[in-house]
């Protein structure tokens, strides 16, 4: 059996080109990038190639570009080392109630040290609005924090009229693009962004490689000493190879951007469409148009998310959901609740990522085992039987 | 994560369905929290004869409704009383920590049914019968 993979917001495959350019970054270009000698200057060399790629996919200067291991680092850093820089102008922080576990968790970190953190509610497609922003900014707000695209449903929030809001007041305006870069246009100049969280495995590139930006004058205090790397902002030999994997992977998908959108949005909305067409009581999570090209999101009702995951990865299809026997507690994700899908809808998500090596043969096979899987969970469940028609 | 007895239990779950003149149902958990199930017993001369579930839950939580009806099917009501949460896991080969809930609402459903006899046959409740208690319990921390 064909396998099909269909969570590429949980991580992505790494392209070709990538592997083969990480391949020479370990065997040849080996050199510790601190290091004086040749081997050390080959391979800064090579990483400072990547992280003028990485500058150039989201409009910022290459000096702006400071590699870390990984998105949820990149969060980290961006909102601890703001805060502590920032502690003695204020101690509120704005964030919505949707982030990453990366921000909401960092969040509630500093809440403990005494910060004092705004949660805005979003919408029913999960948008956050500048307006909102603006009414929770309080003269002692140093710091706003909105993701660019949501993880789990995938509505993209409006980041420039955020950024212009943040600019107008003076506060410093973090994004968590995680799930953004190298799927929708970013210019971090043009939308006023003063970081921006990215993470290599969301584009093709390696896991365990991402980056923070940081535009020139903003000062945050550091996450992790240790080493004057990355311009002694972040300590630690880089991952020569993975960046460099990053750097091209970023590169690629940003030229085919258009092209690429156009296909697997395309694929997306017939999956939606198939979806909500040939299962009765499903309905689709997030913003019909607002909304990642390769996000599908649907509640089913009167199943479970864990029980649906299960019979389609029998039938070869991997995806995910939002329920709770997926989340390792007993409330299901914090995003569909938000939402305000009741706690038994919400448990009978299912979240489908499409990705550049999906094919409509593959997503019509989708559509094919799906009604089946549904029928056989909706024939066991009690809720079906005492639903009201 | 799980079992292969868990996953064929889960792939082709025994006695689902419903039994229309039941003796007893019992229907324990709730939507809220994921997971719903519900027992029918057909009971004739203190002889489980039939039994079928119906589960809204993750495949751990049908598991374990099939294999819970499995183990009580052709018992005596006796026999059915003595079923614990643990027996049912155990015979499925173990569940993870985070699913052992699912195993006590097999047990509480079988439980509530078994009730629901007793009562509708105005039959006092024998000694020794005990529900576990209804409320879901704490996740361990490992999960």
């Amino acid at each position: 059996m064909e396998r099909i993979y269909l969570d590429n917001a949980a991580t992505t495959r790494v392209r070709p080109e990538v592997a083969e350019a990480v391949l020479p970054a370990m065997m040849e270009t080996y050199g510790n990038a601190s290091s004086v000698h040749s081997f050390g200057r080959e391979a800064k060399k090579a990483m400072e190639k990547a992280r003028a790629q990485v500058a150039a996919a989201i409009g910022a200067k290459k000096e702006e570009i400071y590699f870390t291991a990984g998105g949820s680092e990149a969060d980290n850093w961006a909102i601890k080392g703001a805060a502590h820089a920032l502690r003695r102008k204020g101690l509120h922080i704005i964030t919505t109630a949707i982030e990453h576990h990366a921000v909401l968790h960092t969040c509630q970190a500093l809440e403990k040290e005494g910060f004092e953190v705004t949660y805005l509610p979003v919408d029913e497609y999960g948008l956050v609005t500048p307006e909102q922003v603006e009414a929770a900014i309080r003269p002692d707000t140093i710091l706003v924090s909105v993701m660019a695209a949501n993880n789990e449903i995938g509505t993209i929030e409006p980041i420039a009229e955020i950024g212009a809001v943040c600019r107008a007041h003076k506060v410093l305006f973090h994004t968590d693009a995680v799930q953004a870069v190298g799927h929708m246009p970013l210019d971090v100049a043009a939308m006023q962004i003063d970081m921006l969280s990215l993470s290599g495995h969301k584009f093709y590139a390696p896991k365990g490689v991402g980056a923070l930006y940081i535009r020139t004058g903003v000062r945050i205090e550091n996450l992790i000493e240790g080493g004057a790397q990355e311009r002694s902002r972040r300590a630690g030999t880089e991952n020569v190879p993975a960046i460099v994997g990053m750097g091209k992977a970023i590169e690629l998908i940003t030229a085919e951007m258009a092209e690429e959108n156009a296909r697997i949005s395309g694929l997306r909305d017939r999956l939606i469409a198939g979806i909500l067409d040939a299962i009765p009581e499903s309905r689709l999570n997030g913003h019909p148009t607002k909304r990642l090209p390769g996000n599908v999101n649907v509640s089913i009702r009167y199943i479970e998310g864990e029980a649906l995951l299960l019979s389609l990865d029998m039938a070869g299809i991997a995806a995910s959901s939002g329920s709770a026997c997926t989340s390792g507690s007993l409330d299901p994700s914090h995003v569909l609740l938000a939402i305000g899908l009741p706690h038994e809808i919400a448990h009978g998500s299912l979240r489908l990522t499409i990705g550049r090596d999906n094919t409509q043969a593959e997503i019509d096979r989708v559509l094919e085992e799906l009604p089946k899987i549904v029928s056989r969970l909706r024939a066991m469940s009690p809720l079906y039987d005492d639903r009201t028609l | 994560m799980y079992s292969e007895k868990v996953m064929d239990h889960f792939t082709n779950p025994r006695n689902v369905g419903e039994i229309a003149d039941a003796s007893g149902v019992g229907t324990v958990g709730n939507a809220k929290c994921g997971d719903i199930m519900r027992i029918y017993l057909k009971i004739e001369n203190g002889i489980i004869e039939d039994v079928k579930f119906k589960t809204f839950g993750c495949g751990a939580a049908i598991a374990t409704s099939s294999m819970a009806t499995e183990m009580v099917k052709g018992k005596s009501i006796e026999e059915a009383m003595k079923l614990t949460n643990k027996a049912v896991a155990e015979a499925l080969d173990g569940l993870p920590p985070v699913k052992m809930h699912c195993s006590l609402l097999a047990e509480q459903a079988l439980k509530e049914a078994l009730e629901d006899y007793f009562k509708k046959n105005n039959l006092p409740l024998p000694e020794g019968f005990e529900k576990p208690d209804a409320e879901h319990e704490e996740i361990p921390e490992e999960a």
